[in-house]
């Protein structure tokens, strides 16, 4: 009893530590990478290429004090940022990084981490209600009905994938496609010969999901001063940084293991961990690179995208697929 | 539906172009100069406040004739002279000559507009544009340029 305990703390602090680091390192890469993308160097002062600007950034932010704005919902105000960060550490639990490295394998994994997913719309919900100011409301309207809209086709496509390999569990969905990049559920099989464009329309999803640009229209600098978050300052604003980087891990690790093939190899050799590292942070980078690439949707684009074609062509392929798994 | 389709493909496409921009842009090396550690050389035509010119022995080139202060819209320029008595060879024989010698040169920055007028109306040469640019201060003295003295720190 003693033992599960102890290994439930240490896989928690596990999960939060590798959320941190990352949410504050990929804030860093993110920085450098749009400087490089815009021909200027990005952060560089602080220490070798700039490594120090996260500790010194967290530092700055959490000294800082928190204001809450007068007439403001105390409560939901301060829970909100919180609701952004934890349900993505949450996530983390489930998510095997390989074979053998996973906090607590569930056979409903999938299920789970959508379940999740969905209550960052909440805290986006919450802290545009609770900061009353008419910019965080119409903010949070955008990305509630963005968040809303853009989670049918990718649960569409992930009931397309749970029909084909008839399991929720992300381990067996990871085992499901070793041996090669042949064996990857990205690549068209006989059942599915859609499998790219599902492909591409989970890593638009999930692009949308984490309310980067091009479809930031929760957090419009240009339009609403700073979006959802104009209100926070201090660590609250931190939370809600560090939640939308640690979205952006987990966006990257689901599209590895539903699609990628998990830890295994390209060529089926040397399955581990670092396969799965290499492939989310080569995903992570490609969402840097469009970040930085293109401008941003208007919220009419942004929802005709979803409405009128990721969510029809799913529901193609995921009649497509049923009906071919039917005759094969 | 023809229409549908063409609008995804031709969409997908022009995104695709855009993406294979910024990752040739990623490789190329940064444009831009990192200020207070670098700075950049001011171009020929740059033209920062003004600068007295030397002659050959080092002197300033000014004669002292006032245009430079008479021309000045702002009165930002003031400049005293002194005599001094030098003996120079005339028509074979030396003579006890009079020549007006700089002995200050002052320019007011807080005033100055940069017009040029001074440069303009200089007859001899004597003044010319200074590339400095990193001219911030909090205090008012530190635009009082002595010219005089910056000619001869810049020769010594």
């Amino acid at each position: 009893m003693s033992l599960t305990i102890l290994n439930a703390v240490i896989a928690v602090v596990a999960a939060i530590a590798f959320a941190a680091v990352n949410a504050a390192y990929l804030v860093w890469a993110e920085r450098r990478g749009a400087g490089r993308i815009q021909r200027r160097p990005g952060p560089n002062v602080n220490g070798p290429l700039g490594l120090l600007q996260p500790p010194c950034d967290g530092i700055k932010l959490m000294a800082k004090q928190i204001m809450i704005p007068g007439g403001a919902d105390k409560a939901l105000f301060m829970v909100a940022p919180a609701l952004a960060m934890a349900p993505a550490i949450m996530s983390f639990v489930t998510i095997p990084f390989s074979d053998t490295i996973v906090a607590h394998s569930m056979n409903v994994g999938v299920l789970m981490i959508f379940a999740f997913a969905s209550l960052g719309a909440m805290s986006i919900l919450l802290a545009g209600w609770g900061s009353r100011n008419k910019y965080a409301v119409m903010a949070s309207v955008r990305a509630v009905s963005q968040n809303i809209s853009y989670e049918i086709p990718m649960l569409i496509t992930v009931i397309t994938i749970v029909m084909m390999t008839g399991t929720m569990d992300l381990k067996e969905l990871v085992a499901g496609q070793a041996g090669g990049m042949w064996n990857w559920n990205a690549v068209p099989s006989l059942a599915s010969p859609l499998m790219p464009v599902s492909f591409l329309i989970f890593f638009i999803c999930s692009l949308a999901e984490t309310n980067r640009a091009p479809f930031d229209l929760g957090e419009a600098e240009s339009e609403l001063v700073a979006g959802f978050h104009t209100e926070y300052g201090s660590m609250g604003f931190g939370l809600f940084f560090m939640g939308e980087y640690a979205n952006i891990v987990i966006g990257a690790s689901l599209i590895t293991i539903l699609f990628l093939g998990g830890w295994g190899c390209p060529l089926g050799l040397f399955p581990g961990v670092w396969w799965f590292l290499l492939k989310i942070y080569i995903l992570i980078f490609s969402f840097i690179w469009i970040r930085w690439t293109f401008p941003r949707t208007t919220i009419y684009g942004l929802l005709n995208l979803s409405w009128k074609i990721l969510i029809p062509i799913s529901l193609f392929n995921l009649l497509l697929t049923a009906g071919l798994l039917k005759v094969f | 539906m023809g229409a549908y389709f063409s609008e995804i493909f031709l969409g997908l496409k022009s995104l695709v172009i855009g993406l294979i921009i910024t990752f040739k842009e990623f490789f190329k090396p940064v444009v831009t100069v990192p200020y207070p550690f670098k700075t950049i050389k001011m171009s020929e035509r740059y033209r920062g406040h003004i600068e007295l010119i030397e002659d050959e022995e080092g002197n300033p080139k000014c004669i002292s004739c006032g245009a430079c202060q008479r021309a000045c819209p702002s009165g930002s320029i003031s400049l005293a002279s002194k005599s001094v008595e030098y003996e120079a060879m005339v028509k074979g024989e030396m003579k006890t000559k009079k020549k007006k010698v700089l002995t200050k040169y002052n320019l007011n920055f807080t005033t100055c507009s940069l017009c040029g007028q001074c440069v303009e109306n200089c007859n001899f040469g004597a003044i010319t544009f200074s590339k400095d640019y990193n001219l911030a201060s909090s205090r008012k003295e530190d635009f009082h340029f002595d010219l005089l003295k910056r000619l001869q720190e810049r020769n010594s």
